[in-house]
């Protein structure tokens, strides 16, 4: 059985037309998260620069061994680098920026965490259809990706299993865990929740944890915008900014629901 | 008008209602229970209000993680420091003997206190980690006497909200809010490692506030000034860290 055949689930079932691909909820949360996760990414550099090495265990600094050290240039003299120069110190305002964006972000996913649950998103949509959990299921999404093959209809209004599990393990692994990591960098949440940064084995693998789990984060984004730009970015960007899958939805209502155009779309 | 838009109209002037009500109430809540740090102003004002509200609100009253002496680092990192300044060449020689803590502002008494003098009062030690902003850290001993009851020997006013408090280090001063200020662990720290506290890591005299970053640990300590508003101290952001850009609520 070489060849892939679409499970027809609920959710990929034709739509009326004027349904949107992404509810509105759906796209401001993820718009205002990139804006989040952006000024996260910037400020979080920004900030990483003024040390950039990394340890394991509570303690860590110059006078001790690091874990591993990034070959960047530092914003502190102090810092041994190997560079003559030091970069400009922007850990004020970076800092500042970096706790609102998180604050934002935070809030946002809490309201989207709600909707995904109260209206089923999460069961329908992001959940894997009871068909496709299996690891065939997964490899037959990998085959159909490696052939360039175009996607089923019924992806054009719904995830396939593989961009359900990366969905998933952005929401419910690696955020809360670089939440979690970065939490347990605050000396006062110490204070009151001691064990959230003492069962990462110290304040030291809490940072360096933060850095890996916003590298994971930035793999998913890179892979993100990658399948986004393949499977048509101008759809893709009107569907999550707009809603619709096509230019002009009231003045070509009939064309919406014909496979050859549904069969474009891919998330 | 149709039911369906007067409806509509009705919930949305009651969230609308209801909406301003809660905001009103949040920030009386807020004004009341100190829950609006110095500088809130500004672009990133509501991330730290957001930030010092919930900390008020989780870790008031919760305790720096303390560790056990073998963890106290072997090597332990000073960080860099201004030049000493006239005052502090002139009591260096001498052992730092006349060194003074003035306790001003809004106490019964205000007091000025010696090395000795402190010493004289029961003494406390704690072994916590320093971190700094930039990422690093190091444990140590700290050894002193507790600010509160320093604060209690001058008879705090109960108006007082704000412990603003100098060193010799030109242009740097702190303040805490009064939750951190009788906070148990909140150090007038002249000791370290059984030793006295070495000038590089602020000796004779540092203020140690060990749930927050390092910078809020000042050194070089010679004046604590009691009172209920940060206004008219400096630009009126509650300290020279915020002037500098880095937030007064340094406990994130």
């Amino acid at each position: 059985m070489p060849c892939y055949s679409p499970h027809v689930s609920a959710t990929g079932s034709p739509r009326n037309p004027d349904t949107p691909r992404h509810t509105a909820l759906v796209r401001v949360t993820h718009w205002i998260t990139v804006l989040a996760f952006f000024a996260l990414l910037l400020s979080g550099l920004e900030i990483l620069i003024s040390h950039p090495r990394f340890y394991w265990g509570e303690t860590g600094n110059v006078m001790t061994t690091p874990l591993f050290t990034l070959h960047i240039p530092s914003s502190r003299d102090m810092v041994p680098t190997g560079y003559g120069f030091v970069m400009p110190d922007q850990n004020g305002w970076s800092r500042y920026l970096h706790f609102q964006a998180a604050w934002l972000l935070v809030l946002t996913g809490l309201v989207y965490a709600i909707y995904i649950l109260w209206t089923g998103h999460l069961r329908q949509n992001l959940l894997p259809a009871p068909a496709d959990r299996s690891w065939r299921a997964s490899r037959a999404v990998i085959t159909k990706y490696l052939r360039r093959e175009p996607p089923a209809p019924s992806e054009a209004h719904s995830y396939n299993v593989l961009q359900r599990i990366a969905y998933l393990g952005v929401l419910f692994v690696l955020f809360p865990l670089v939440i979690w990591t970065g939490l347990a960098l605050s000396p006062s949440f110490d204070s009151a929740v001691p064990f959230a940064v003492n069962i990462l084995g110290g304040r030291q693998s809490a940072r360096t944890l933060h850095f890996f789990v916003t590298d994971a984060l930035v793999l998913f984004l890179i892979v993100h915008v990658a399948m986004v730009i393949l499977s048509g970015f101008r759809t893709r960007m009107r569907a999550m900014i707009t809603g619709r899958t096509t230019a002009s939805p009231a003045t070509a209502p009939a064309a919406i629901a014909s496979p050859s155009i549904a069969s474009q779309e891919r998330a | 008008m149709n039911a369906i838009s007067r409806r509509k109209l009705i919930t949305t002037g009651l969230a609308a209602t209801a909406g301003l009500v809660g905001l009103t109430a949040a920030d009386r809540m807020a004004q009341r229970y100190g829950l609006i740090p110095p500088d809130h102003s500004g672009l990133y004002g509501p991330g730290e209000t957001l930030t010092y509200a919930a900390q008020r609100l989780l870790t008031k009253h919760s305790l720096a993680r303390e560790f056990p002496r073998s963890m106290i680092s072997k090597s332990p990192f000073a960080n860099e420091v201004a030049p000493p300044n006239a005052l502090f060449k002139s009591l260096q020689p001498n052992n730092f003997a006349d060194w003074r803590l003035t306790v001003e502002g809004m106490v019964a008494h205000t007091a000025s206190l010696s090395l000795s003098d402190l010493k004289s009062l029961p003494r406390s030690s704690q072994i916590t980690e320093v971190a700094c902003e930039e990422g690093w850290s190091y444990i140590a001993e700290w050894i002193g006497t507790p600010l509160v009851d320093v604060l209690n020997a001058v008879s705090v006013s109960p108006h007082a909200r704000y412990v603003a408090y100098y060193g010799t280090e030109k242009g740097l001063w702190d303040s805490i809010d009064m939750g951190d200020a009788l906070h148990p662990q909140t150090l007038l720290t002249w000791g370290m490692n059984d030793g006295d506290l070495p000038v590089p890591f602020g000796g004779p005299l540092r203020i140690r506030v060990p749930r927050q970053l390092g910078y809020k640990s000042v050194k070089y300590l010679t004046r604590l000034t009691v009172t209920d508003s940060l206004k008219h101290f400096g630009k009126g952001l509650g300290s020279s860290s915020p002037e500098a850009g880095y937030a007064w609520y340094a406990g994130i």
